[in-house]
């Protein structure tokens, strides 16, 4: 898509919800499920829609982890480094994640099949360690059941 | 026809619910299921019951891959197997408990209203209605609630301060941002038991005078997302919501808002200003929410688990809640029980129960097996307990009193293999990775404190006297509690544990 094509389709995304109150966060959401981030040509439509300046959108993407400028790989495979999640081995878990896929934290395989996320809490805790494989969640975590998670490229 | 039911609770469905619900449906597809939310007995799940003339009976865990030899086994008339537990409410874990907000959470059809109202939803709420708002201000006074969220503020007095102001609108805000690791019971209500909240917030709206409510949902639930919209949407499609809440004159409708992954959003004046659609940055107080909140409005700021006690609180009354519970900390604790524990999961009882009977006797000590050596009582800010202190009651000021915090309820525990020395070191580097930026104790001295305690434990002298001295930097000069309290973990593990931080001494990485 071409950035006059990206900022039309923004248009039409964002425009239902400006009767909100407080539309900021909603739009960005929406924008992130069409373009799986918030793509820099989307910035200007939304500052000139929300009425604020261009700085001010960008301190939203950059300020919440959730928001991107890219898009990441076509999985995002996010494990959690959070106490409960510790306590049972996450850590070591998650090394031999990013020793499988050769990847560190919010890093992407060269193939663009999987990106490596850190999360903290999915409240899962009491069948850790936990991730989630894009939106669905994953529970007693293990080699094997992280390798199956690792090797099924989509 | 007999009914088999399965959990569609985030967890049972991270440890294979949605395919074993796949594999019933191919092997058995005339018998109805229900989806429910979880029990709460988490080493169980996926829990499948089936409806039988003795009552429910229960099997678990069960994979899908198990289902054949279940069926086999006469599961759909509760024929014996290894995976049978009977009659889930006759199991210890759940025998023991006092259900007041999680009664219904695992029994019924999370988005079935019908089945809401045979399980007693709905009275508060019509009682509610009933008594107007002075009268549910009392009540709720009368409960000694206190927020469930972590700071303990009394419940009563929230509301009355925003009853008492004046303003063109006012705003009930539910905290649904549970970012607390170990921590799971907003989720497990959301997700099982969606209407209650909902009542409760509607309750809230009465007592105050507000007609709009939000839901700031954390983006790491997509399933309570979920079903909390939709049960919204079966809400003010029977007329729970909208402008005249179950045919009065009162207004209520609600909305959920979907955070975007920021731990110090969960600080109710950052989550008001990232709801406001800004940076979710901490404002300085006073003004409280109360007075000026959303949009400058006077606003309920309440935790799911605080607003799900209100229905039972108007149903049954204030004294009868009150009547539970220890000291100033009155009522029931969705306790949860988490990280390496052999029965971890949702345990809510009075306060007053002691964190050895929760750790040993309800969670059965660890999962690995080994001996008990810390648990993490409250979250990320809340301290490291040696079993030393396991005699220290569940409540509210028996925590303060030992410079820890019950927050919002969550007991993670740790084996023998833990470090203590890497716990604290997380400690200051969560902080540092979530801190809104706002003061230079919390933004830098978290980034110091990572360095201090890694010079620590490389053997640097003099390292011990710099990281007190920055903790108490920490404490008094934030404005928050995340570089407030984070001092908590620290010091704690420091104090139990001091040879974690001693080179020589401490175990390498286990
Ligand atoms: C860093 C930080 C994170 C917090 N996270 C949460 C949270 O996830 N959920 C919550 O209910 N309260 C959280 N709180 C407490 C809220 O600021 C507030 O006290 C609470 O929402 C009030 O509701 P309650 O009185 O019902 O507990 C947090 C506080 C701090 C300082
Ligand atoms: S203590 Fe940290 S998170 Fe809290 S207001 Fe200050 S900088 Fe922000
Ligand atoms: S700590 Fe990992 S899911 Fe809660």
């Amino acid at each position: 898509m071409s950035e006059p094509e990206i900022a039309a389709r923004v248009r039409d995304i964002i425009e239902p919800l400006t009767v909100l109150e407080g539309p900021a966060m909603p739009m960005l959401h929406a924008v992130q499920a069409e373009f799986r981030c918030v793509p820099e040509a989307a910035v200007p439509v939304l500052a000139e829609t929300l009425n604020r300046s261009r700085a001010e959108i960008r301190g939203l993407i950059s300020f919440y982890h959730d928001f991107r400028d890219t898009p990441p790989g076509r999985t995002v495979l996010k494990l959690c480094r959070a106490e409960a999640c510790q306590s049972r081995g996450g850590e070591a878990l998650a090394a031999e994640a990013q020793a499988a896929l050769g990847v560190g934290w919010g890093e992407t395989t060269p193939d663009g099949a999987i990106t490596l996320e850190p999360v903290y809490c999915l409240g899962l805790c009491a069948a850790a360690p936990c991730g989630m494989v894009n939106d669905r969640p994953v529970a007693r975590l293990d080699r094997a059941r992280l390798a199956a998670l690792t090797e099924a490229r989509s | 026809m007999t009914r088999l039911f399965l959990p569609r609770d985030a967890l049972a469905v991270a440890v294979g619910a949605d395919e074993l619900a796949g594999a019933i449906a191919r092997a058995c597809p005339d018998v109805p299921l229900v989806r429910t939310g979880s029990r709460g007995m988490a080493w169980l799940e996926p829990l499948l019951e089936v409806e039988t003339p003795e009552g429910r009976i229960g099997y678990g865990p069960v994979q899908a891959a198990d289902l054949p030899g279940l069926l086999a086994a006469g599961l759909l008339r509760g024929g014996a197997h290894e995976r049978r537990i009977g009659r889930p409410e006759a199991h210890p874990f759940l025998a023991r408990q006092t259900r007041i907000t999680f009664q219904r959470c695992g029994l019924t059809d999370p988005l079935s209203l019908d089945d809401y109202r045979a399980h007693s939803g709905l009275a508060g709420l019509r009682r509610a209605i009933g008594m107007g708002a002075e009268t549910v201000l009392a009540e709720v006074a009368a409960s000694g609630l206190r927020g469930r969220g972590g700071a303990g503020f009394p419940t009563g007095i929230k509301w009355r301060t925003v009853a008492g102001a004046q303003a063109p609108r006012k705003y009930i805000v539910c905290n649904a941002d549970e970012g607390d690791s170990g921590t799971f019971a907003d989720r497990m209500v959301m997700e099982g038991d969606p209407f209650l909240l909902i009542e409760g917030m509607a309750i809230a709206g009465i007592a105050v005078g507000a007609t709009q409510g939000y839901v700031y949902l954390r983006s790491e639930y997509p399933g309570a997302i979920e079903i909390l919209s939709d049960a919204i949407r079966v809400a003010r499609r029977e007329g729970m919501l909208g402008r005249a809440i179950l045919g009065s004159a009162h207004a209520f409708d609600m909305e959920v808002r979907v955070g975007a992954g920021a731990y110090v959003c969960g600080e109710e004046t950052s989550l008001l200003d990232s709801l406001e659609g800004k940076r979710g940055q901490v404002r300085a107080k006073p003004p409280l929410p109360a007075i000026e909140g959303l949009f400058g409005m006077p606003t309920v700021v309440n935790n799911v688990l605080t607003l799900a006690a209100i229905p039972d609180i108007l149903a049954a009354g204030g004294a009868a809640y009150a009547a539970h519970g220890f000291g100033k900390s009155r009522g029931t604790m969705p306790v949860q029980l988490a990280g390496n524990i052999q029965h971890g999961g949702l345990f809510e009882v009075p306060f007053g129960i002691t964190l050895g009977e929760l750790v040993h006797e309800i969670g059965g000590g660890t999962a690995s097996g080994r001996p008990v050596r810390a648990v993490q009582v409250g979250g990320p800010l809340g301290a490291y307990f040696p079993p030393a202190l396991f005699d220290t009651p569940f409540d509210y000021e028996s925590f303060a009193a030992r410079d820890g915090l019950i927050g919002h309820g969550g007991i993670v525990v740790f084996d023998d293999t833990v470090d203590m020395a890497k716990m604290a070191r997380f400690a200051m580097a969560f902080c540092a990775i979530e801190s809104c930026g706002k003061c230079t104790p919390c933004r830098l001295g978290s980034t110091r404190g990572v360095e201090v305690i890694d010079r620590m434990v490389a053997g640097v002298p003099g390292q011990k006297q710099l990281l007190e001295d920055l903790c108490e930097t920490m404490k008094f000069g934030s404005l928050c509690a995340l570089g407030g309290f984070t001092p908590y973990p620290v010091l704690s593990a420091l104090r139990y544990f001091p040879e974690d931080f001693t080179p020589g001494v401490r175990r390498e990485a286990a």
